[in-house]
């Protein structure tokens, strides 16, 4: 039989995990550089993986401490961005997607291959550089540190409150930023950009300039989301291909591309429905429920759910959860 | 004729503009743009080659030319979004030859485009403010903190809501500038570009595409931006608003300007005739364009219905 609770508790648990969090905040970047701009970056993936590299570098190879090995991940991003714009945003705007996402592949290549093996740690990746972020924990003052706090499916140990509580404490600061950038002269134009950039030009706006900042700022939420990322699991290459870039533009997607909150909200529903429908294959599967399907291609299963949702989201709900619908009336 | 400016008969004409017999290349009393020897090529094809050529100050100026002249190229250079082959350029006696458009316009040199460009998705009151030049808010670093734009903001909204009622598009300023009409989007974008407050308007085309019924307000609009002390160039390529509304005419021609003068002298001039006609237009006219012929003869009329009045 399925244990539906289980099920439940476990989707549940989606709702606040860190991954939900460093995914929120990607997506959020990617609403900045799609949404607002018009820039299509299909290499979100990799500003995630120089913020999730540069922070374990950081920590392992110089030994710097937390704040430094932040403020690593993010400089890299800004490098990034500054490489990738430069060339690309005085052109059309499918060049920026070819240039994206080879760069995120070139960069991922980079961190498998052996040659750097001593500090990137090859395909197997890095572990152990969490010791500095822990004794941050201010959970630790007043909890041990395998106390399980919490309630209903929400129990956890200090550190995984900790990582939640930072992640989504991230979050909330960024949403705040964009929403706050977005209700600025600033934001104005670059709305503007995205909608006509020679009108822009023409009144006198420098649009490189202002594609730039877009660039790097949606790219340095990238990267602390790759920060977030990281801190529950290992820095492992694999996990940053470009299917990382086409889920987070589902999310995207999902909640609205032109929007503060659909990134967060669709990053929740997006995992909430993930973790449920595998949970749920998977058990159907066991209970021969499915019998025209192996475990495996079960795994497989909860990916093409996801591209049919992709798929249905783009057909009839366009502008995504919290997208205006009258902003899209009009488009062609 | 159709009326003018208001309802005090004809528009005032500006006259004098010039410095001896009316010439291409004719030196002006006071020029806002003098430009000297630009050239464009596109692979074989020289789309711009302008030896000399002086844009009169405080007056309005149209560009003329059958298709493929080289108008809106010379345009797009002038304006800083294209770059030339050869040729220098003053604005108001700064050499802003090569600079980029973004600086050209913030040097007061506004322009609007042929294919209008509202910015579909930002209502229209965000169009307007969008225009206003030097604001604080615009840099990232002070886009967080609203106190340092706030006052700024609101005096740019009035502006913008002055602008809108003249232009007759207050009612609409909540609405999506793409939930406009042809027309209107044509008028928002000249309203915007005067948020810049320049002292040259470039407008290309200001009519393409507008109904007979909204032709009069954007004649109205354009012979107003005069009367405010600032310069217009159009390219247009109805001849009636051309006479109507013009005090000096340029005539291009394969990239060429082939003649210059005052609206009625230009369009007697022989090579503005071989320029849209051909030169051999007076040996066979059988094969003419019939369309060709109208409008000419209905140019003839024209003028000889005003020189009447």
């Amino acid at each position: 039989m399925i244990d539906w609770i289980l099920l439940f508790s476990n989707a549940a648990q989606e709702i606040i995990s860190p991954t939900t969090a460093a995914y929120a905040l990607a997506a959020l970047g990617l609403a900045i550089h799609f949404g607002f701009t018009g820039l299509l970056n299909f290499g979100q993936a990799g500003f995630m993986m120089l913020g999730a590299y540069g922070f374990a570098i950081a920590t392992l190879t110089f030994d710097w401490p937390v704040w430094a090995a932040i403020l690593t991940g993010v400089v890299a991003s800004i490098v990034f961005a500054l490489i990738l714009g430069i060339p690309t945003l005085r052109l059309r705007a499918d060049y920026l997607a070819i240039v994206t996402i080879a760069a995120a592949e070139i960069v991922r290549l980079l961190f498998t291959t052996n040659t750097f093996e001593p500090v990137t740690g090859s395909a197997n990746g890095l572990q152990g550089y969490k010791g500095g972020f822990e004794a941050l924990n201010p959970l630790l003052l007043f909890f041990g540190e395998n106390d399980l706090i919490g309630f209903g499916p929400w129990v956890y140990n200090p550190y995984d409150w900790w990582v939640r509580i930072f992640g989504w404490s991230l979050v909330a600061l960024a949403a705040f930023i964009t929403w706050r950038l977005f209700k600025s002269p600033w934001g104005r134009v670059i709305k503007g950009i995205r909608e006509d950039e020679d009108a822009v030009r023409a009144l006198g706006k420098n649009v490189y300039f202002y594609k730039m900042q877009s660039l790097v700022i949606g790219g340095v939420f990238g990267a602390l989301a790759g920060m977030i990322f990281i801190l529950p699991r290992a820095v492992v290459p694999s996990n940053y291909q470009t299917s990382l870039t086409f889920f987070i533009y589902a999310i995207l997607l999902l909640g609205g591309a032109a929007t503060v909150f659909g990134p967060i909200i669709g990053s929740v529903i997006f995992w909430v429905l993930l973790s449920f429908f595998s949970g749920f294959i998977a058990r159907a599967v066991e209970v021969g429920w499915l019998p025209f399907l192996s475990n495996v291609q079960a795994g497989q299963l909860r990916f093409i759910l996801v591209g049919v949702a992709i798929m249905l989201i783009v057909i009839y709900r366009p502008q995504g959860i919290f997208g205006n619908r009258k902003e899209l009336a009009f488009v062609k | 004729m159709s009326s003018s400016a208001g309802a005090q008969g004809a528009p005032i004409k500006s006259t004098g503009l010039h410095i001896g017999e009316p010439a291409p290349g004719v030196k002006k009393v006071d020029p806002i743009i003098v430009a000297d020897n630009i050239t464009r090529t596109f692979g074989g094809l020289t789309a711009v080659q302008v030896e000399h050529l002086e844009i009169p100050r405080g007056a309005i100026t149209a560009l003329i030319g059958p298709n493929g002249a080289g108008k809106t190229t010379l345009f797009n250079l002038l304006t800083g979004f294209d770059k030339p082959d050869t040729g220098e350029w003053t604005f108001d006696g700064q050499g802003i030859s090569g600079i980029p458009a973004f600086k050209v316009a913030r040097k007061g040199q506004v322009r609007t485009f042929q294919l209008t460009k509202a910015l579909g998705l930002l209502t229209v009151l965000d169009n307007m403010k969008l225009g206003a030049k030097g604001q604080s808010g615009e840099s990232l670093a002070r886009a967080l903190f609203p106190w340092f734009w706030r006052k700024e903001e609101q005096a740019i909204e009035e502006r913008a809501i002055e602008l809108l009622t003249r232009f007759k598009l207050d009612a609409k300023k909540d609405d999506y500038a793409a939930s406009l009409s042809g027309g209107q989007r044509k008028l928002l974008e000249m309203a915007r570009a005067l948020m810049s407050e320049p002292s040259l308007v470039m407008l290309d085309e200001p009519m393409a595409g507008v109904n007979p019924a909204l032709t009069q307000s954007l004649l109205d609009h354009i012979l107003d931006l005069k009367t405010q002390g600032m310069t217009v160039l159009f390219v247009e390529h109805d001849m009636h608003m051309v006479r109507h509304i013009a005090d000096w005419v340029v005539v291009m021609a394969e990239g060429r300007v082939v003649a210059e003068g005052d609206p009625h002298e230009v369009m007697a001039n022989p090579a503005v005739i071989d320029a849209y006609l051909g030169s051999h237009h007076d040996e066979d006219l059988g094969n003419l364009d019939t369309g060709v012929m109208t409008a000419i003869k209905e140019l003839a009329d024209d003028d000889a219905d005003e020189r009447k009045e």
